[in-house]
């Protein structure tokens, strides 16, 4: 199905690395990220542009392992050896890396890229209670004003309302699109949903990326869509999915599934929530941000209430759960995923782990396709 | 017992199908074969369906009668060239049954790793389903299914007649038949024949997870002088290893059936029962339970058209 809205999104972000350059030149402040920890909010109220940063490919992992471990997750890999290589312009054209402690192989591949860029790191919590929001508070207080300190600006708590309004707008525009996969059947393939997510992140204007994406929802909301066969809807969840990195959906979707839910941090993990906006601006941020439910907090009860709540709203039929390989965290947690996939949701249960590179494709077709025979 | 290994020892490799005359195929139903036979010359409206299984190392083929009952059954080494593997089975499978100018049948379902280059499938279904379809067939009561084929093991759920979950190995050729071929290359010998060694004998432990470097290590044991004969035994335990770790939550659930080429070793058997603790159930001829599956989805779509 071919949408004129998604061609001419496709056609605008095409041009993503233009807008960037035309912007710095312009004199813009250029903050990129690699975590959906980082809240976006801080660094669009200091005036700077928020991109996101390449990480997605394998073409970049052969350099890192010159120096990074080849068990290391291909994410860490990926990202670093663009860092090597410079071949990442979004990357290149940032003033400042805001980096998380994510997990151990960022937290270490960090170090290395500090010797590259100039690097903010924010120190992750590992738990999403009290004192660790407290404590995250205390480092966006920090970002803050190294921002306030590089940019020579001054953050005002009107400045950070201002920005949670914008990302909020962001956000309901790419939920907006993303919803549209939970009708029956949906008028999106899995491969729509992460590019409109992906491409989208990498846009340096908000307008813009709000202004393409309701144009999106308006067409394809009012388009019919026919389907020959009913195909099984499939969640997929875990780690993120780039472009690139992508072959697990499109495996999923030429063997006869239909991907309807991202759920990872490059896709619906984004939108799913919303902060409340009411009180002091800083604390709101380190609320929402640090409520996001990846697999490096322990415990990660978010996860399994968000696999359950999605499983429901866009009426899954399966869940595939996908892993880096070396992504310990995710790699772990499939275990008990799956137990409450399979027991309480009683849906069926698809674990995957692999890599950028694309020598288990024929692997990964085998058990997709016999997974997706389980399910007609 | 050691004869177990290279009874069923498919038909021979070299020789073109016009000569594969060595092996009868009774598959626990030569009985009904027979009264087939005698159907078929009265009436002329019976159909044939196949099933063909073309895995990393061997094509196997099952030919099926319109009542289900098994009609031939043939093998063959997967060459470089897919589709004429199966070609040569399907000749194989005609010949065996008596029929010397081949025709088509009524359904072709592939399945195995080479599934997708053979032109004349009318469907292709993954091994996993057929291999469970084919257990289900064989032992109606199957409610797991160890299959260890060539290039990657499987443990399958089965419930209400139905596949409901399956594990599959990594990347990695450990537990898997390549790896016990490789070895039996290593001691000069073929597999039926290296499984044999291994009968009764105490294993010598081989603690390699991975098959290159389990490899090294088993030449190292040999070079400090260690029986090859208890070596063997060693790496048949380090296989049944990995297929209870591979088979994790699953166990114990119902009836089990180990099927696919390694089955056919009554000592991988019996070690894999004793690593387990559960009672397996092996097919006759376990290599065919890929194809005997896929057959059988050969003779649904046919009831489904018609």
């Amino acid at each position: 199905m071919k949408w004129d809205s998604i061609e001419a999104f496709k056609a605008v972000t095409d041009r993503n690395v233009l807008r960037l350059q035309e912007e710095v030149k312009a004199g813009r402040k250029v903050v990129g990220q690699y975590c959906i920890y980082t809240p976006p909010e801080l660094i669009l109220a200091s005036g700077a542009l928020s991109v996101s940063l390449c990480g997605t490919k394998n073409d970049s992992i052969p350099a890192a392992e010159a120096i990074l471990p080849r068990t290391l997750c291909p994410l860490v890999k990926s990202s670093f050896g663009f860092a090597l290589e410079d071949s990442c312009p979004y990357l290149a054209a940032s003033d400042l890396v805001v980096c998380d402690t994510t997990c151990d192989g960022k937290k270490k591949m960090f170090e290395l890229l500090a010797k590259r860029k100039p690097v903010f790191l924010l120190e992750l919590p590992q738990r999403q209670g009290e004192e660790g929001v407290a404590f995250w508070k205390r480092q966006l207080e920090r970002l803050k004003e190294h921002l306030e300190e590089r940019f020579h600006c001054h953050i005002t708590e009107d400045a950070i309302h201002a920005a949670i309004e914008l990302q909020g707008r962001f956000r309901s525009a790419l939920k907006g699109v993303l919803d549209l996969a939970r009708r029956t059947p949906s008028p999106l393939r899995g491969m729509d949903l992460l590019e409109i997510s992906v491409r989208s992140s990498f846009m340096p204007e908000y307008e813009d990326r709000i202004r393409l994406l309701e144009d999106i929802r308006n067409e394809v909301e009012k388009g019919r869509v026919e389907e020959k066969e009913a195909r099984p809807r499939i969640l997929l969840t875990g780690v993120p999915t780039g472009i690139g990195s992508h072959k697990v959906v499109r495996i999923i979707e030429e063997c006869g599934g239909a991907v309807v839910v991202i759920d990872n941090c490059s896709c619906y993990k984004k939108v799913r929530r919303y902060p409340e906006v009411t009180g002091d601006a800083l604390d709101m941020l380190a609320r929402y941000s640090l409520g996001a439910p990846c697999a490096v907090m322990t415990p990660n009860p978010g996860r399994f209430e968000a696999v359950e709540r999605l499983a429901a709203d866009f009426h899954v039929d399966a869940v595939c759960d996908l892993a880096w390989q070396g992504c310990q965290t995710y790699e772990v947690e499939s275990y008990s995923l799956r137990q409450y996939v399979q027991d309480s949701l009683h849906l069926p249960f698809l674990q995957i782990v692999s890599d950028y590179a694309d020598s288990d494709c024929e692997q990964l077709r085998i058990r997709i396709e016999a997974f997706i025979e389980m399910l007609l | 017992m050691s004869a177990l290994c290279g009874s069923c020892e498919p038909v021979s490799r070299h020789s073109p199908p016009w000569n594969a005359n060595g092996q009868h195929c009774s598959f626990a139903f030569f009985l009904p074969y027979l009264f087939f036979i005698v159907g078929n010359m009265i009436s002329k409206s019976t159909y044939y369906v196949a099933g063909i299984d073309i895995g990393s190392a061997e094509t196997k083929g099952v030919l099926l009668a319109e009542d289900s009952t098994v009609a031939a059954c043939a093998s063959k080494a997967t060459g470089w060239n897919h589709a004429e593997s199966a070609s040569r089975v399907l000749d194989a499978l005609w010949l065996k049954h008596g029929l010397s100018l081949p025709v088509a049948p009524e359904a072709l379902v592939a399945t195995g790793y080479g599934r997708i280059s053979v032109p004349f499938a009318d469907k292709t279904v993954t091994e996993l389903s057929c291999h469970g379809r084919g257990a289900l067939h064989l032992f109606p009561e199957v409610r797991t299914v160890i299959d260890i084929g060539g290039q990657d093991s499987k443990v399958i759920r089965l419930d209400g007649g139905r596949v409901r979950d399956f594990v599959m190995n990594d990347k990695c050729a450990a537990g898997t038949g390549r790896f016990v071929q490789n070895v039996a290359t290593l001691f000069e010998t073929d597999v039926a024949a290296f499984c044999g060694m291994a009968e009764g004998q105490d294993p010598c432990p081989i603690t390699s997870m991975c098959a290159v470097f389990a490899e090294t290590e088993i030449i190292s044991l040999l070079a400090r002088g260690k029986e090859p004969s208890s070596i063997a035994s060693g790496v048949l335990h380090s296989i049944a290893k990995r297929i209870r770790a591979l088979a994790g939550r699953f166990f114990p659930v119902g009836e089990t059936v180990f099927s696919g080429g390694l089955a056919r070793s009554r000592e991988m058997g019996r070690i894999l029962e004793e690593e387990l603790g559960v009672r397996l159930n092996v097919p006759k001829h376990p290599q065919y339970t890929g194809a005997l599956g896929a057959a059988l989805f050969a003779l649904e779509r046919v009831k489904e058209q018609s």
